[in-house]
């Protein structure tokens, strides 16, 4: 075997917030993708001859798509509180902004469940219910994992693992990035429809 | 550490069965898992090519139907979605899987449960995407239960596939060893990682575009996304080129590496053949269009700013990663004026890595409307190009580093004229649709059942059509056997072989610094690295010392 000159191994790179980077890239592709979609399918519906897109029948909760959106401000402060927090060792306001992130998070989803119940549109309703609940199935599907994320966090860092300071960078770099992409489809899906 | 006495009892075959068994399903180790990817892409492999090669006779006579017409949608189903999403993307991932922390000098891949879930996810979801398939769900199909089925495994394929390529991108960009910077990966690893940042850009559209399809069948409606051509309206582009393209990035980077191998020479300019593999990746925007993306007909009146409008997307799409290609293949060509050692490696790869190029040259020219080819299997030849040049650099990668996963190497002799014969049979197979889509003859299942009056649909032909699917099927039946071969070759090489040397092939890269077969901890200990061919360094300054 060749003696090539040996070093003490090195300090990992960040790795899991890399991996976090790399695999919020993809979910903003697969939300980048359908909304690009969704706009294409509404531009061809709207130039079409007594071109219609959203049914009339659909109710939309506005405010319940806009305390969505402005719940994502509170959510990114306490996931950087998280960091801020453990980088000075300060164990308990860690977990306590962890867990507020989660329960935000959670109250995201309940908003979006509530979007569902109210609008009084069947998924069957062609092309726009197909798109609408595509969009934003998958966007609550992300919001899921973040909550997940987030819990996983906490129970981890609250069980000791205190120098694990990377996972909480980590969680918070998939709430801006969730937010990033929650405002794109909050600007298309929900404000110009 | 605790040392366990075992004792050997009548029950111990059995049991060390068994614990070898959930050793492999259970196993964190990037060699193992790479390998996992193999063995399942080679014998989805032969599965595939006898399919293709029966649908290829079948399309000898215009109007026959030596199979079953109402089993042809399923079969050629299964022959796209099989070689490209259970053969080529598998078979190249498995390949970097196994090999890139090697060559980055890492002791592990980054997310070993990740690479391994990905695994299994997209195994379990390619098997009930054959089997949905099989069952009349999939693209044109009649079950409606099973179509849902199909695009929920597929789906759970892909992400599975994702999910590796996560880990794999993190691998290079975080575990390389001190020293080694992205500019001195070796030229595989530098391929992988940029296939893995394009299909990190360009699978989850994919997956989108079949939560819609799935959610539009799912929910009947008058949508764009329930009828029986949506599936190839909307999730067509991932089975094409240029997408297809972005799979066999690493084809590139394996010829670098066997190239520099070979003549035991610093391959330059780095940085240019680096950028060429690069540009291949353009082929990503394929995936932001979702569309094919077409100079229309008639291209000479048109305005100069329509003209403009269809050139640039064109180019993005089509020209630039056919560039990189050519680009890739030439610099790297040009070391070759110092006399290599040829192995069969470096056969395979130079032949896949032509293939390749082949495919996304005719790629580029089908989608130039003037040309007509649009709607002719003459895509089907520019597909099988690119997939059969990817599968031969996938055989030529096996037994390049097979030495590191099994501790024993493939005979050089029996080895290298399979590598002659699988390009004969891939270009067999591709070349004769070319000529064939030039004289119209349609893509897609052929013969097919007319929906409206459940008639046989057969096409008018100007050429001497029987030679040239004739050609074809031949063509396939070629790669079947170098496949089987391959695959005999290689159980017997790597079961009962010669063990191999730490270093069989004199190579540049940290892979071969370490012991045949590696151990699950790749390296005893972490090296340094202080240029991009840190063996070849070494091996001259030994040199210059004796």
């Amino acid at each position: 075997m060749l003696a090539l000159p040996s070093a003490p191994a090195p300090e990992p790179r960040r790795q899991v917030f890399v991996g976090t980077a790399v695999t919020v890239a993809a979910a903003a592709a697969l939300t980048g993708g359908m909304v690009a979609l969704y706009l294409r399918m509404r531009n061809e519906a709207l130039s079409a001859v007594d071109g219609t897109w959203m049914p009339s029948e659909a109710k939309i909760s506005m405010v319940a798509a806009n305390v969505m959106l402005l719940a994502l401000i509170p959510i990114c402060i306490f996931a950087q509180w998280a960091v801020y927090s453990a980088k000075r060792d300060d164990k308990p306001h860690t977990g306590l902004a962890l867990l507020l992130t989660a329960l935000i998070g959670l109250a995201l989803i309940n908003a979006q469940a509530f979007i569902y119940a109210t609008i009084g549109l069947p998924a069957n309703q062609g092309t726009y219910s197909v798109m609408f609940y595509s969009v934003t199935g998958v966007s609550m599907l992300l919001a899921i994992v973040g909550v997940v994320f987030s819990a996983v966090t906490a129970f981890r860092y609250l069980g000791g693992r205190t120098t694990d300071r990377e996972v909480v960078s980590a969680h918070a770099l998939y709430w801006y990035a969730y937010s990033v992409i929650f405002a794109v489809v909050w600007f298309v899906v929900y404000v110009t429809k | 550490m605790t040392t366990i006495d075992t004792h050997a009892t009548s029950a111990a075959p059995a049991s060390a069965g068994l614990a070898c068994v959930a050793d492999w399903v259970t196993t964190t180790d990037h060699k193992k898992i790479g390998r996992l990817y193999l063995g399942s892409a080679a014998v989805a492999l032969i599965g595939s090519v006898v399919v293709a090669a029966l649908l290829a006779f079948e399309r000898v006579d215009t109007g026959g139907t030596v199979l079953p017409i109402e089993s042809l949608t399923q079969l050629f189903s299964i022959y796209r979605f099989g070689l490209t999403y259970v053969v080529l993307l598998p078979l190249v991932i498995g390949v970097a899987t196994a090999v890139v922390p090697l060559q980055v000098g890492a002791r592990s891949i980054a997310f070993p449960r990740l690479a391994a879930a990905g695994f299994w996810a997209w195994l379990i979801g390619s098997i009930v995407s054959i089997v949905s398939i099989v069952a009349n769900g999939g693209p044109n199909g009649g079950n409606a239960l099973f179509v849902d089925l199909f695009y929920l495994s597929c789906s759970m394929a892909i992400v599975g596939l994702l999910a590796t390529t996560v880990s794999l991108a993190t691998t290079i960009l975080t575990t390389r060893a001190p020293g080694m910077n992205l500019r001195r990966v070796p030229w595989f690893t530098w391929s992988a990682l940029v296939m893995s940042v394009a299909l990190v850009a360009a699978l989850p559209v994919l997956v989108g575009n079949l939560i819609y399809l799935f959610v539009g069948h799912r929910y009947p409606s008058l949508s764009e996304f329930s009828g029986n051509r949506a599936i190839s309206d909307w999730a067509g582009f991932g089975f094409t080129q240029p997408t297809t393209a972005i799979f066999a990035i690493p084809v590139f980077g394996f010829l670098a590496d066997t190239v520099a191998t070979g003549t035991r020479a610093r391959l330059t300019p780095r940085g240019s053949i680096f950028a060429a593999i690069g540009l291949v990746g353009t082929a990503v925007f394929a995936s932001a269009v979702q569309q094919p993306v077409v100079i229309r007909s008639g291209f000479s009146a048109l305005s100069g700013s329509d003209k403009f409008s269809d050139l640039i997307p064109f180019a993005l799409v089509h020209v630039l990663p056919l560039i990189g290609a050519f680009l890739a293949v030439a610099l790297t060509a040009t070391a070759l004026k110092k006399k290599p050692t040829v192995g069969a490696p470096l056969v395979f790869a130079l032949f896949g890595s032509l293939l390749v190029l082949l495919g996304l040259a005719a790629s580029a020219l089908q989608h130039i409307g003037d040309a007509a080819l649009m709607d002719t299997v003459f895509e089907e030849g520019a597909w099988l190009a690119v997939v059969y040049g990817g599968v031969l650099a996938g055989l030529g990668a096996v037994a390049h580093w097979g030495p590191k996963w099994w501790g024993r190497t493939m005979a050089l002799k029996a080895t290298l004229p399979l590598a002659l014969l699988g390009f004969v049979g891939a270009a067999l197979a591709s070349v004769p649709l070319f000529i064939a889509g030039f004289a119209d003859q349609p893509g897609g299942v052929f013969p097919s059942v007319d929906p409206g009056t459940d008639g046989v649909v057969k096409f008018e032909y100007s050429g001497p059509q029987e030679l040239w699917n004739a050609l074809s099927a031949i063509g396939h039946a070629v790669v079947l056997l170098t496949v089987l071969a391959f695959v005999a070759l290689a159980l017997r090489a790597f079961l009962k072989g010669d063990h191999a040397g730490d270093d069989p092939w004199d190579g540049q890269t940290l892979e071969w610094a370490t012991t045949s077969p590696a151990p699950e901890y790749n390296f005893a200990e972490v090296h340094i690295v202080r240029s991009a061919e840190p063996l070849l360094d070494l091996k001259s300054s030994n040199r210059s010392d004796a």
